[in-house]
């Protein structure tokens, strides 16, 4: 098939960005998104020019890395995936794709589409871990856990924190993504101990980061590739309240020790 | 040639690493504090060494390449990771483990390594519960388990089909709780680009910043390389995009001998090629081999007719198909190790039985399971994997079997390590899948993430405390020292010669060239012919990149060709060294199998008396053929034996 492309193209943070168009012609409807942009960064390096630089690594939807704006919509027009398992058998020729990096003031652009998502890890550093030595663990069998619990958090810890949540919400918000992993450890009979703390940690962190609020619009569900649950979101609005009610001022208790 | 001491404890093999722990020197806690450590990767094994090393006081500085430690290449690990529990009670311990996976390897591993391994298995599983990895349980709110292959019992721990994801999630949120402790500071978007060495020793590093393009030195009393494995030499293979040989290989040339290259192993159920654009191969888990039933079809006509697609896989009655495993091996069928079932495929495809337009392609088919137990429970088990495979090929798997053939997954060769982990370069430590130790010819399904996570979490910080209570004498050194400028101006140089030799042809196409000398002369089937050819094509490869390679733009902003056209220059060495292992290794064992050394059946034949030995390369400069040197492999507690699934 035979496309245009509108690609945002940015040196680096400092300097403004603008479209730029391509012509790209006999894509086959079996090559993945990625391929696609593979065929036409060769095509700009044949010309002498500098390819477009585009965030990926394992390709198979789960290091989330990649993540592409694409006509509108994180990962593109399918649900529940992430850009690199997107096909160009959802597309048709002739279409026009326009592909933009996520904006969100926590995400600063690094060069084209690729941005920096380090405060998700700033996030994770406050709080999302068990405080647990190596080598001090009990028989991994010596507590039994209900199934039930066991299947609901390993679903919210299936996020791949590609940032496409953030990228969907109106106000850039990061709450389906720390629901996540609050809801993940907070299901656990390992990650209870340190709920209460690790919640208001994680929380304050990611209002410093500067992500916006939750209006509850449910676009981060709606375009999350791992189909991660709002319900997350009430879950750890609960676990948030009752830390407060305990506890008027964040623990004492430091948790990085 | 010398000999190479693996310093490998006297002793039982059962008392080995108890008498290793009892004797080794430790650091006292003060002065772990001034004491760095320089870890290179974030997966399972080098996020779970920074993890625990910074917990234990020192000071740790740890690099990757992705933007953030969590996307280290283990989080695309599927199928699961073993530990000897026997929660089963299906009769595994300790010792079966050992044994299975020293005769998986085809008797080319080390006892000592391995059954340390085995011991810590389990170790690793408590710790990841403790952490929160939410693995697969039972009803009963006990841990379930998978079998997997080149095993009878059921030993292997997972969560679906997201394994390495839940793992090294686990890892990272160890590393993070250090983080915030301020033992550990983590370097992301970072690329390996030398080690420096001073009177001998391992004493740093030179990185390049890739947002930036500036180029870093920091400085380490020691120096982990856990950047994974180098299957990518192969072009198209399971590893992702950017995975890559350098820091191995860096290492190669500054003096670490490197072990059993031509060990690589070809997985047997991955998607097959489909196009010239193609740039991954992905994995389909070895555990739908649990499940799933692997065939061909019995006649030619059928062939051709599945080809011209005038029949579907479905119409084929069970009488015409060829389950070519079963067949072969009743006892262990479709679960035989990786090799086995690859070259089996191999042996299909040749024949002319292929299943797909290419005729490089058979059947996995989960019809009967689905008959059995119901597509509920199918989906239960394996439902990410289906949903993956249909995203990719636009078919439904619960309907028609998939397409699989074998593809580039792992490599069991890597850094020469002795039982420390430690290279032949003091204060150089490998772990992980960079590091040679503990599979042999063949590794078996869900041994890595437990290799990654041994090394990392419970050997590395016995071994690597016992190297720097040497250390703490040596103060931290400044990174203006001459050995730190002179190295940093040597990288400096390479990369503006990239940029400079202003070629026509990119680096991905040069990469692609290798990738189809590799996979053509020293892929599943090897022979002395073709790897000869080989080893005449890649060295004018070499010299064709170095003059007409194009790296277009700069190199003061993020430019990932740079990168990209480092790892290329770099595989385009180490492919040669793949080769010329596999010319010398005149027998066939693992994935290593050579077509003038096989049993009258077509198994691959092993020559113990002339190659029950490591190969480990000595670097000798840029034009000169490496030094061989030999570590001789003593099997004491296991006999040596031809493996039989049958
Ligand atoms: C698709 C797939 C599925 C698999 N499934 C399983 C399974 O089910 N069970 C199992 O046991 N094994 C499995 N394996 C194998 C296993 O995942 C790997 O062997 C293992 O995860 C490797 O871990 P590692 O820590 O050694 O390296 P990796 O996880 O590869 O990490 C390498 C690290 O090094 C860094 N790095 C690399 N190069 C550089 C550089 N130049 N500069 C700076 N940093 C660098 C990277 O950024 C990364 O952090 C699978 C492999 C694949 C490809
Ligand atoms: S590249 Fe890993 S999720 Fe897309």
């Amino acid at each position: 098939m035979n496309l245009t492309l509108k690609i945002w193209r940015q040196k680096n943070a400092k300097t403004k960005g603008k479209f730029e168009s391509f012509k790209l012609n006999d894509i086959s409807p079996e090559a993945s998104f990625l391929e696609m942009l593979d065929i036409l960064n060769q095509q700009l390096i044949d010309e002498g020019k500098e390819p477009v630089a585009f965030d990926h690594d394992c390709r198979e939807g789960i290091c989330g890395t990649c993540g592409l704006y694409i006509n509108g919509r994180p990962h593109g027009p399918e649900r529940g995936v992430t850009t690199c398992q997107l096909h160009m058998r959802k597309f048709k020729d002739g279409d026009t794709i326009v592909i933009e990096p996520w904006r969100a003031k926590a995400f600063p652009i690094v060069r084209d589409l690729v941005v920096d998502r380090s405060a998700f890890d700033l996030i994770m550093q406050a709080g999302g871990f068990v405080s647990v030595n190596t080598g001090n663990a009990p028989d991994a069998n010596s507590s039994p856990i209900p199934k039930l619990d066991a299947d609901r958090a390993f679903e919210a810890a299936a996020c791949i924190g590609c940032g496409a949540c953030v990228a969907a919400c109106k106000n850039a918000s990061a709450m389906l993504y720390v629901s996540a992993k609050v809801s993940h450890l907070a299901l656990l009979p390992q990650g209870k101990v340190e709920a209460a703390e690790r919640v208001q940690k994680m929380v304050a962190k990611m209002d410093e980061l500067g992500f916006g609020n939750c209006t509850n619009t449910y676009a981060c569900e709606f375009e999350c590739p791992k189909n991660i649950s709002v319900s997350n979101i009430a879950r750890m609005n609960r676990e948030f309240l009752s830390a407060k009610l305990f506890a008027e001022k964040p623990s004492p208790i430091d948790m990085g020790d | 040639m010398s000999v190479l001491d693996s310093k490998i404890p006297d002793g039982p093999i059962s008392q080995k690493w108890t008498q290793y722990k009892a004797d080794a020197k430790l650091v006292n806690p003060s002065n772990k504090r001034k004491l760095d450590v320089i870890i290179i990767g974030t997966g399972l094994a080098g996020a779970s060494a920074a993890a625990s090393l910074g917990e234990l006081g020192y000071n740790v500085k740890v690099f990757c390449y992705q933007d953030s430690p969590r996307r280290a290449h283990s989080i695309a690990a599927q199928g699961g990771i073993n530990a000897a529990k026997n929660y089963q009670n299906d009769g595994d311990s300790v010792y079966r483990l050992f044994y299975d996976t020293v005769k998986g390897g085809d008797y080319r591993a080390r006892e000592g390594n391995v059954y340390r391994l085995a011991e810590v298995s389990n170790n690793i599983i408590d710790q990841c519960v403790a952490q929160g990895v939410p693995f697969a349980r039972e009803y009963g709110g006990l841990l379930d388990n998978r079998s997997f292959g080149g095993a009878q019992v059921s030993r292997t721990f997972y969560a679906k089909g997201q394994t390495g994801q839940q793992l090294l999630l686990g890892a990272y949120s160890a590393l993070n709780r250090q983080i915030a402790k301020g033992t550990v500071t983590v370097y992301s978007r970072r690329n390996l680009l030398d080690i420096v060495t001073i009177d001998g020793k391992a004493r740093g590093v030179i990185i390049r910043n890739l947002v930036t393009g500036e180029i870093e030195r920091y400085f380490g009393h020691a120096v982990v390389i856990a950047s994974g494995g180098y299957g990518n030499v192969f072009y198209l293979s399971t590893y992702a995009m950017g995975a890559n040989a350098s820091p191995a290989w860096i290492a190669h040339k500054r003096g670490a001998y490197f072990g059993n290259p031509c060990y690589v192993q070809i997985h047997p159920t991955c998607m097959p090629v489909h196009g010239e654009y193609q740039s991954k191969l992905t994995l389909m888990s070895e555990s739908l081999r649990n499940d799933g039933r692997i065939w061909v079809p019995k006649n030619k006509k059928d062939v051709e007719r599945i080809r011209r697609k005038e029949l579907s896989p479905n119409d084929i009655k069970e009488e015409d198909r060829d389950y070519y495993l079963e067949r072969r091996y009743p006892a262990f069928g479709n679960l035989v190790p990786r090799d086995v079932a690859s070259r089996a495929a191999k042996e299909r495809t040749d024949a002319g039985y292929g299943v797909n337009d290419t005729g490089l392609a058979v059947y996995l088919d989960f019809k009967d399971v689905i008959a059995r137990i119901g597509k509920e429970a199918v989906a239960a088990k394996y439902g990410n994997l289906f949903q993956m495979y249909e995203k990719i090929n636009d078919e439904n798997p619960y309907e028609t079997p998939m397409m699989i053939y074998p593809a580039t997954h792992y490599a069991m060769g890597g850094l020469w390590v002795d039982y420390e982990l430690m290279t032949t370069i003091p204060g150089l430590f490998a772990a992980g899948e960079a590091n040679f130790s503990d599979h042999g010819a063949n590794r078996l399904g869900a041994s890595a993430l437990m290799q990654g996570l041994a090394d990392g979490y419970f050997v590395l910080p016995y071994t690597l405390s016992n190297y720097l209570a040497d250390e703490i004498r040596t103060p931290r050194m400044s990174t203006d020292l001459e050995e730190f400028v002179k190295t940093e101006q040597e990288v400096k140089d390479r990369v503006e010669k990239f940029t400079a030799i202003k070629g026509t042809e990119s680096v991905d196409s040069f990469h692609k060239r290798l990738g189809k000398i590799m996979w053509d002369y020293c892929g599943m089937g090897r022979n002395a012919e073709g790897l000869k050819k080989a080893l005449a094509l890649i060295p004018e490869l070499r010299k064709e990149f170095w003059k007409n390679v194009r790296v277009p733009g700069g190199n003061d902003y993020y430019n990932p060709e740079i990168e990209k056209a480092g790892y290329v220059a770099d595989f385009l060495e180490l492919g040669e060294l793949i080769v010329r292992d596999a010319l010398h290794r005149e027998e066939s064992c693992g994935g290593h199998f050579r077509e003038e050394y096989q049993t009258e059946e077509g198994e691959a034949l092993r020559n113990d008396n002339d190659f029950a030995y490591v190969a480990a390369w000595e670097y000798k400069g840029e034009n000169s053929i490496p030094e061989l040197h030999k570590e001789t492999l003593k099997f004491e507690a296991i006999e040596l034996k031809q493996r039989n699934y049958k």
